[in-house]
């Protein structure tokens, strides 16, 4: 599974760059004189920091040949007791992945918040809080793995409960409970592959290789147990999904986006790259199962979204729909069915462009969610109403983005669920049929809330209401310019992602 | 005979260190002036350090049994004996400042001495008399150690509580050697294991007696009652001492007695429930703590639970003996940094009084997060490692049980160090906070960096405790 080129350390220092920069963020003296320049001045360093690993990720993306294998290895010792090495690399799911993480945190920093008298801590967290999540992406080492994958959530412990409003504290521990209890479940699971393997390695491309837990068997299980566990609560599936309406809706409005962004898709990346590929036996007795909650989690989703008055509540709730279509995907790319191989590669890399696409869309959704909170107080979307005349830009960059969400024909949405539901219908017709419902209740939400928002009268309460600032359109802008990028010519990130989705369901 | 005597004394350079150090800051105290009393702190730290200097000196030696097999320098021994030193070493520096203003207090340095040659002798000890004799030594020199405020009532009710356990649990001790004495005809751990018979009720009896007593030790169930007061009452860096030193020779000592016990004892079971039953009390009674003191005292008995997970793996995982050595190493160093933070924050114990911290203290705050963290076992951090060998030591050991009820433990061990670190981080102060000075605050943060380099930089420990095994074998 390895190609034999060792590369120079780039994916190395897409993780460890935004994590000096953190560093130096962290040393910075605390603002208590607050002057607008200097926090001004602050956050556009922060961002040229983080835009750092953007562009090491294009690079990277222009030096993948899509050979189907791990590739621009760097790897050194680093515990050789445990079996533990330093290793990272890419593949065609989790490049995209680290390259949606690298552009949704350049866009998430830029994103003007309120710092609250404490902006180096805040851009500092922000960028570690990068580093980890990139580094969960491109770890090709299950000790490493787990190490960023808790590093981040940390990061974002801290992030809500300081920057957050409401009841910020109890959200943040609500969300460090959770998800940290997957993680344990998933630690216990990880420990379950590494005592099979022979001599003892945490080393990825390795387990995959050998294959070393074959299905069948209560220990094979409860690892696959343990490891769903933690993958469901991080995605999160119904019914583990309580954490994040709370979580979602107290964090700041950047937190949101990479909480619904990135954080998330940790947890699908996670069934694939360990459920899927380390334990693909168990995956397939298991594959119905998740397929009827992910289609749960799809319906659920959206008639939860629907009944929401909250704006950043009812985009939480999307999400919980739209991770459930990336299940779905995967569920039915690892079914067992013999000779539907070209189906379940277009679902996988289907609920692949839709981790990424989500990621964008949904990381727009709250960033606009906060640009409402900044100037109406309040996410109430009754309290809202006819702000298209005042603010063409806000209407325009919440159309887009919702659009895309939906599932609009030209938009990245579009393409991602076509490609899951078009490989799903061959394989399982019952359960896209269902999940296509969810299709139509997305659709019914995002118009709805629309429509209450943007058009009608304007109350007389937002007569000042002003438009975003450039400083809010330029990265929203981004983000949605890669949305119909992607819409539009999705083939140089369908090649790049089927290159592995190919190579994992075969030809 | 007295030549052999002679001769093993190389065997046992840093316990020599120890106690002819401890007797000359006894001297030195006695005829020091006040205003020189300080001096014995001093003296200690050279003692302290020349002691763990020479541990580190006979790591790569033979590891054998001597004085007549009753006590033994193996790897284990020594990196306990280097763990319990380091401890001491920062503990010394914590000790400074807080009693700097006690005019007799040169002795207490002699006491603080003695009582880790205590805990490192029980660490060493392979004879059921030697483990009586260390663990009376280490109790002794505690009770007046955390007594040491004399006119505190609650430092008084926990050396009360302290000696009532450790007598009860002495005393059961002696009846239990009687027992197994009468039954293999000798005390050392090399001649229970030949003659030790493979069932008698007796030996059952004897030898729960002396785990009861080890229990007192480690603050495990059903012993562990004077842990949450002791670490209330008790001066802050005595506190962060007892609650950390006597219970690595604790643990050792026991590991080193189940393995001489005959499986047919049923000591593996046993363990396991101590262990889980240990790690499910701390954590639940440490939930609602509003005192940071005594949750840092319940805390100290759920981490004896989860050391516990490791003698419950003896003989079965490798890891079993490199686990419960990196675990206490990773415990100590970040239990003392917890505690240190107490001490430089002038023994502040209410929760509430820890709001705003991040801000009036941002390096102090940082501190007690890392350290939190670590006792949480978040990656990369040292504690992460140490559960993650734990775990994995417990599972390979068919006890995959004890490690979810670990790992289920970790989850409910979030919840009450998350209610300090919450409001350090996310609230505003609400009074100045006024600290102790450079020492205290130069351990800590040197405790600090020590949990996240030991963290990522684990191969160096992991690989000297690789093959590490305890005499006698």
């Amino acid at each position: 599974m390895e190609s034999a080129r060792e590369s120079k350390p780039l994916l190395t220092a897409t993780i460890f760059v935004p994590l000096v920069a953190a560093l130096g963020f962290a040393l910075l003296p605390g603002t208590s004189d607050d002057s607008r320049r200097r926090i001004t001045t602050m956050r556009i360093a922060a961002t040229l920091l983080a835009a750092i690993p953007l562009i090491l990720m294009v690079v990277a993306w222009l030096r993948f040949d899509g050979t189907g294998q791990f590739e621009l290895l760097e790897s050194t010792r680093w515990i050789p007791t445990l079996g533990v090495g330093y290793k990272v690399g890419i593949d065609g799911v989790s490049l995209p992945l680290a390259a949606m993480t690298a552009l949704l945190f350049v866009a998430s920093i830029a994103y003007p918040v309120d710092f609250g008298g404490r902006a180096p801590r805040y851009l500092a967290l922000m960028l570690f809080l990068e580093s980890a999540s990139l580094g969960v992406f491109l770890a090709l080492d299950m000790f490493l793995f787990y190490v960023f994958w808790d590093l981040s959530l940390v990061g974002m412990f801290f992030l809500i409960g300081a920057w957050g409003h409401d009841g910020a504290q109890r959200s943040a521990l609500k969300f460090f409970l959770y998800t940290l209890a997957g993680s344990l479940a998933l630690l216990l699971g990880i420990i379950g592959i590494y005592l099979k393997t022979d001599p003892r390695t945490f080393d990825i491309p390795t387990i995959i290789e050998q294959g070393v837990l074959p299905a069948g068997g209560a220990y094979s299980t409860l690892v696959f147990l343990g490891m769903f566990l933690g993958f469901a609560i991080k995605t999160p599936m119904v019914p583990f999904h309580t954490w994040l309406p709370p979580a979602h809706v107290d964090a700041p409005a950047p937190a949101s986006a990479i909480l619904a962004g990135v954080l998330l898709k940790m947890g699908t990346y996670g069934f694939f790259r360990f459920l899927m590929q380390m334990l693909p036996g168990t995956f397939e007795r298991f594959a119905p199962a998740l397929g009827v909650l992910a289609v749960i989690s799809i319906i659920y989703g959206a008639l939860v979204a629907l009944a929401q008055t909250n704006l950043k509540r009812l985009v939480a709730y999307t999400s919980v729909n739209h991770m459930g279509y990336v299940i779905l995907g995967l569920a039915a790319a690892g079914w067992a069915v013999t000779g539907e191989e070209r189906a379940q590669a277009i679902a996988l890399t289907g609920a692949v462009v839709e981790m990424v696409a989500h990621g964008l869309i949904t990381g727009a959704l709250f960033l606009i969610s906060g640009s409402v909170l900044t100037r109406a107080r309040t996410y109430e979307i009754d309290a809202l109403g006819g702000l298209a005349g005042r603010s063409p830009a806000l209407t325009g960059t919440t159309a887009v983005a919702a659009f895309a969400s939906l599932g609009l024909p030209g938009l990245a949405g579009f393409v991602a669920e076509f490609q899951i539901f078009a490989g799903t219908l061959s394989i399982q017709p019952w359960l896209a049929g269902v999940g296509l419902l969810g299709i139509v209740l997305t659709a019914a939400l995002f118009l709805r809330m629309l429509q209450k928002v943007f058009l009608g009268a304007l109350p007389d309460r937002w007569r000042e209401w002003t438009d975003l600032s450039p400083a809010e359109t330029v990265p929203l802008g981004a983000l949605l310019a890669m949305v119909l990028v992607i819409g539009v010519v999705p083939f140089w990130l369908l090649d790049v992602i089927d290159s592995t989705a190919t190579a994992f369901t075969g030809p | 005979m007295s030549r052999e005597m002679t001769a093993s004394l190389g065997d046992i350079v840093p316990e020599l260190i120890l106690l002819g150090g401890g007797i000359a800051i006894l001297l030195y105290a006695m005829f020091a002036p006040r205003r020189a009393q300080v001096g014995a702190a001093l003296l200690a730290l050279a003692i302290s350090v020349a002691a763990a200097t020479a541990t580190i000196a006979m790591l790569d030696g033979g590891q054998t049994l001597t004085f007549f097999d009753t006590y033994s320098t193996d790897d284990v021994a020594l990196w306990s004996k280097l763990i319990i030193l380091v401890a001491t070493i920062a503990v010394i520096a914590l000790s400074v400042p807080w009693f700097i203003r006690d005019p007799r207090h040169g002795e207490y340095y002699m006491l603080l001495l003695f009582s880790s040659l205590g805990a490192a002798l029980l660490a060493g000890a392979s004879d059921l008399m030697e483990i009586v004799m260390a663990i009376v030594l280490s109790s002794a020199t505690g009770y007046i150690l955390v007594a040491y405020h004399r006119r505190s009532k609650l430092a008084s009710e926990a050396a009360i509580k302290y000696f009532l356990i450790s007598a009860l649990t002495s005393s059961s001790m002696l009846i239990g050697v009687a027992l197994l004495f009468g039954l293999a005809g000798t005390t050392t751990l090399s001649g229970l294991r030949d003659g030790l018979p493979d069932d008698a009720a007796a030996l059952i009896v004897g030898a729960a007696l002396i785990v009861a007593a080890l229990a007192f030790k480690m603050g495990s169930f059903p012993a562990h009652a004077w842990m949450p007061d002791v670490a209330q009452g008790a001066p802050a860096p005595v506190a962060a001492f007892v609650t950390t030193v006597p219970k690595v020779g604790g643990l050792v000592a026991l590991a080193r007695l189940v393995s001489v016990l005959p499986d047919t004892v049923g000591w593996r079971p046993l363990v396991a429930l101590l262990a889980a039953a240990t790690m499910t009390l701390g954590n639940l009674a440490a939930l609602w703590q509003e005192d940071v003191r005594r949750l840092l005292g319940w805390s100290a008995v759920s981490q004896t639970g989860y050391a516990l997970m490791a003698l419950a793996a003896l003989g079965r995982s490798a890891l079993a003996i490199p686990s419960l050595m990196y675990f206490l190493l990773a415990y100590v160093v970040a239990n003392i940094a917890a505690f240190g933070v107490v001490v430089e924050l002038r023994g502040r114990t209410d929760r509430a009084s820890y709001a705003g911290l991040a801000r009036a203290r941002p390096m102090l705050a940082i501190s007690l997060v890392i350290a939190f963290l670590s006792l949480i076992g978040i990656p990369p951090l040292v504690g992460f490692g140490a559960k993650l060998a734990l775990f994995t030591a417990a599972i390979e050991a068919d006890y995959g049980w004890l490690a979810i009820v670990a790992a289920a433990n970790t989850v409910v061990s979030i919840f009450y160090y998350a209610r300090v670190m919450a409001p350090a981080y996310f609230d505003d102060a609400t009074a100045p906070v006024p600290v102790l000075g450079r020492w205290a605050a130069s351990a800590t943060y040197i405790l600090t960096a020590t949990i996240i380099v030991a963290g990522i930089a684990a191969e160096p420990v992991l690989e000297s405790l690789r093959g590490a095994w305890l005499l006698p074998r």
